[in-house]
């Protein structure tokens, strides 16, 4: 085999010295230029495994797999049931939270401090202080709500008890859960647990529970997908804003809840809390986001990424090709706009397994569909389309089924290919909710944030040491 | 009359742009009525009033219903394939807003928009250039490595790769080359021609493709090595592979083969594949016995081969200062004059010199001197007959190269005009893409205020140089040479006839 450079027009990619391009381009020749960039943020051992991955016809078609299997998948929301029973493993001493996982000494203060409250909510421990030595005690299980195919925002804290979203894949069947979003202001997975607190979730298990399960069931459930894609085209990118999700999903509800059965005054006290919280549809949308990546999970060889999730310790990938591990860094603390009273040194690290609808191609992957809140991405729409526009240099194609009507309805970014992140050092863009450092205060802001290359670095050079031969 | 209807489970659109596709289908030819709606049950029921759909259909409220009537089953078909990409269709068009597309950040992504690249120069720090390298060659690229400080097992690495690949690795540690016709790096522009180049010194493929365009020549392609290409390790894989590219290339009639003396073992090997090659291949292994000794005599040879002729190279000019005006230069000096100081920015340049220098004037000092025992213990500091290469590691540390930054050079020559034993002062000026854009403007300054201290110093410092560039290269050769002749350097066509030409003032006559 021989090279044919001297047989045609000579066109070169320059990386480096930019007087070159200008030379050659002089000279009548035609130059590529780039922004070049060291990759993986100058991690020089990093760089080298992205060398070794790049181009690779294996992984490509592992990738290819993965991707096909994330666009195909039909997450439909067909119920309400209970976590203990819902949750594969979890058994009846296992709380989960978000993130990678962190032994309880660990912690940050909000999951600290929802996980009492999951203690005092199941009735493992009367109050405060014996729910701590129960923690304490290593009598009950912490594990990340992914290792039990579920997510929850923020804190993430699932118990036994907790009723849950099922979601369906109608396609490869995996199942996924979520939590019920609680509102605003003081709520579990923010860390407080005081007696409002508690009440509510007792309400949410009984009431809400009941009345979401009978509507679901008149319905034969719901296309989470649908509602995603009609939601993209009316001001939401279903993370951060979900006003318009949230008002579909109500209006799909309402009537078999209507037509249940149930008694007046609850259906009544369900809708009310559901149109009381803009916010409500984002637990859905986190587990249809699930249930997509799910599917793409554990392709042999694929450097797909099928999840991001923060602990407000850490913040951890999982890649589809490298199985059960995860890649984690430092939990970066989110210099977004704060609420006011409230700064930097009051926020928590990154936290919440909500980065998972970026996975997806939703949040800041679609900041274009959502102008009402590009203060947090630098004032603009134009900025926001820049946001979308950058993410596709990272992903492994578009989503034809959430388009972006500000891209001319082009499909919406989605796949993170690690190399790609790794290569470019350019970093996923995040979209999040900032909470409070201690417990119980809840949210204090919102803005954007980027995922740690650390965690790219390590999926990179993980991958090319467990690369297959040939 | 044809029919056709269609579901797409659960894809959702927007009514707006359903209306728009659906209207832009019915302009298609034979195609009477398009409707392609969410199937609601409004939207089903709208339908059946148009008289578009018979009885029932499978199509639920997240199903996409498409409906088409027309003349025949080709034109339904066509308006279906049609509707089919426009939903399937992720790319955007082009869009207002957002700007201009930023550039590519990776050697891949600028693959994505300009697939028929063919070559990637790199020239990012070395520690990274490696890695980009391996990427390049994955990614079907010939690679040109401007980058030095690439490990050597690295190099081993990508030549075997490239080899494995038939690529051709170019470098770490290449300065220039010229691809048909294209200057890479720091390279000059040079007439084409017949005269095919492999270099693993980046100044001596300069001097010598110049040579070659004043004497009339030209150049087909002129491809370099990097510095350690023909040591034992890497084995002169370049350097080979470059020798089969040139000799199978049609637009090459004559090779040469450009580098210090290589590793026995790989001069052998470049040897015999020289011998066994149909065309004339010239041979210039600096300081090796046979072939061409100088970069000058390269040129002749390659030139006259290429013109099917025998250069006369026992001939050529000591170098092109008469009798009587060496014989001013000498008398001009004062009596403990003695010493030859050259200042060059290229490191071939400072080789060959001394190659020149040694045999007619003995201890040749410098920072990286022919013999162990010509070490100057102080690069700073000049002693006797000393050649120094500027742009050594040494001296660039943290800061440019001469080529680029004249100051040092600068600094150097105030300091050897200084000195009371210095009767010369030898330059080199490279020319060419990369390289300052006013060199001589520079030097002529340093060497005006050289003539100053010396001449307060009470003595006269001869200054002799040569010009290595193109009167096409944008700093254009001979605006160069003359504003360094006004300056009173007195100039030779090449490195060889300059270092003799020094020799021959400092030394007793020939």
């Amino acid at each position: 085999m021989s090279s044919d450079l001297f047989n045609s027009d000579l066109s070169v990619v320059n990386v480096g010295l930019d007087s070159f391009a200008d030379a050659i381009d002089g000279a009548g020749g035609q130059a590529v230029r780039t922004d070049w960039r060291p990759p993986a943020g100058g991690d020089g051992s990093a760089g080298r495994a992205v060398a070794a991955l790049i181009n690779d016809a294996q992984i490509d078609a592992a990738n290819e797999t993965a991707f096909a299997k994330y666009l195909a998948a039909q997450p439909i929301l067909e119920g309400v049931g209970r976590a203990g029973d819902c949750l594969p493993g979890m058994g009846e001493r296992t709380i989960t939270h978000s993130g990678p996982p962190v032994a309880w000494e660990d912690m940050c203060g909000p999951v600290k401090g929802a996980i009492i409250g999951a203690i005092i909510y199941e009735g493992w421990a009367a109050d405060e202080a014996v729910a701590k030595s129960l923690a304490d005690s290593g009598e009950v299980t912490f594990a990340p709500c992914h290792h039990h195919s579920a997510v929850g925002p923020m804190a993430g804290i699932i118990s036994p008890s907790m009723p849950v979203w099922i979601v369906k894949n109608s396609d490869a069947g995996n199942m996924s859960y979520c939590t019920l979003n609680e509102g605003l202001g003081r709520v579990l997975r923010f860390g407080a647990f005081d007696a409002e607190v508690l009440e509510r979730l007792n309400w949410m298990q009984d009431v809400l529970a009941r009345v979401m399960g009978a509507a679901l069931e008149g319905l034969g459930g719901i296309d989470i997908k649908t509602i995603m894609a009609q939601a993209l085209h009316m001001g939401d990118e279903v993370h951060n804003r979900n006003a318009a999700a949230t008002s579909l999903l109500i209006k799909a509800l309402i009537p078999p809840a209507l037509r249940s059965g149930l008694d007046q005054a609850e259906i009544a006290a369900a809708i009310e809390f559901m149109a009381g919280n803009d916010h409500f549809f984002l637990n859905i949308s986190m587990g249809g986001c699930k249930s997509m990546l799910d599917a793409a999970h554990g392709v042999a060889g694929s450097t797909m990424v099928t999840a991001m999730s923060r602990n407000g310790v850490e913040f951890g990938i999982r890649v589809s090709g490298a199985g059960d591990e995860w890649f984690t860094a430092e939990a970066p603390v989110v210099d977004g706009l704060y609420f006011p009273g409230y700064s930097m040194a009051d926020a928590a690290p990154d936290l919440g397994d909500s980065a998972i609808t970026e996975t997806a191609g939703l949040g800041g992957f679609a900041m274009a569909a959502s102008p009402a809140i590009v203060q947090f991405v630098g004032g603009t729409p134009a900025d926001a389309i820049l946001r979308s526009r950058e993410m596709q240099q990272i992903t492994l194609g578009r989503n034809a089924a959430l388009t972006l009507p500000a891209l001319n309805f082009g499909g919406t970014a989605a796949g993170i290919d690690v190399r790609q992140v790794a290569d470019q050092s350019v970093l996923p863009i995040i979209n999040t909710g900032i909470a409070h450092k201690e417990a119980g205060i809840g949210q204090i802001g919102a803005g954007i944030t980027r995922a740690p290359m650390e965690c790219f670095a390590k999926a990179v050079r993980w991958l090319a040491d467990n690369k297959a031969p040939g | 009359m044809s029919a056709l209807q269609k579901i797409f489970p659960n894809m959702y659109r927007d009514s707006v742009a359903l209306m728009r596709l659906s209207a832009e289908a019915s302009d298609l030819p034979g195609i009477e009525a398009v409707s392609a709606i969410m199937a609601t049950e409004a939207n089903i029921a709208l339908l059946a009033e148009a008289g578009l759909l018979d009885g029932a259909t499978d199509a639920g409220p997240n199903d996409l219903l498409l409906v088409i009537q027309g003349g025949d089953d080709t034109a339904i078909t066509a308006g279906a394939e049609f509707i089919e990409s426009a939903l399937t269709e992720t790319a955007e068009g082009p869009s207002e807003g957002g700007g201009a597309p930023a550039l590519p950040h990776s050697i891949e992504t600028a693959l994505g928009t300009h697939p028929a690249a063919n070559l990637a120069l790199i020239s990012c720090p070395g520690e990274y250039a490696g890695a980009e390298a391996m990427k390049a060659l994955r990614l079907g690229l010939d690679v040109m490595l401007f980058s030095d400080n690439v490990a050597l097992e690295d190099e081993v690495a990508l030549k075997t790769m490239g080899d494995e690949l038939g690529r051709l690795v170019m470098g770490p540690d290449c300065g220039t080359a010229i691809i048909n016709g294209v200057p890479l790096g720091f390279a000059n522009v040079v007439r084409p021609g017949n005269i095919g180049l492999v270099a693993a010194s980046g100044t001596g493929l300069q001097q010598v493709s110049c040579l070659i365009d004043d004497l009339g020549g030209g150049i087909s392609q002129a491809i370099g090595t990097g510095g350690r290409d023909l040591n034992s390790q890497v084995g002169g894989r370049a350097m080979i592979r470059g020798l089969e590219m040139l000799a199978s290339d049609p637009g090459t009639e004559v090779i040469v083969l450009i580098s210090k003396p290589p590793d026995a073992d790989v001069a052998k090997r470049l040897m015999d594949l020289a011998s066994a090659c149909a065309k004339p291949v010239i041979v210039n292994f600096l300081g090796a016995d046979g072939g061409a000794g100088t970069l000058e005599e390269a040129a002749h040879l390659a030139v006259a081969a290429g013109n099917g002729e025998t250069a006369d190279i026992k001939n050529l000019p000591r170098h092109n200062l008469d009798a009587d005006a060496l014989e001013k230069a000498r008398a001009a000096l004062g009596s403990g004059q003695g010493s030859i100081r050259a200042l060059y920015s290229g490191g071939t340049f400072a080789y060959e010199s001394m190659l020149i220098l040694q045999p007619l004037l003995g201890t040749i000092w410098s920072s990286s001197p022919l013999n162990p025992d010509g070490l100057l213990n102080d690069p700073w500091q000049s002693r006797g007959h000393t050649v120094i290469d500027l742009g050594d590691d040494i001296f660039t540390r943290g800061r440019p190269h001469p080529m680029i930054d004249h100051r040092l050079r600068g600094e150097r020559i105030l300091q050897e005009a200084a000195d009371a034993e210095t009767a010369v002062i030898l330059l080199d000026l490279v020319l060419g893409y990369g390289s300052h854009d006013d060199p001589a403007g520079e030097l002529a300054t340093a060497i005006n205020q050289a003539r100053d201290i010396a001449e307060a110093a009470g003595h006269w410092v001869h200054f002799v140089g040569f010009v290595c560039g193109t009167d096409a290269d944008p700093q254009h050769a001979a605006r160069q040479a003359e504003v360094l002749g006004n300056a009173g350097v007195l100039l030779t066509p090449s490195n060889a006839q300059a270092a003799r030409l020094a020799a021959d003032i400092v030394g007793s006559g020939s």
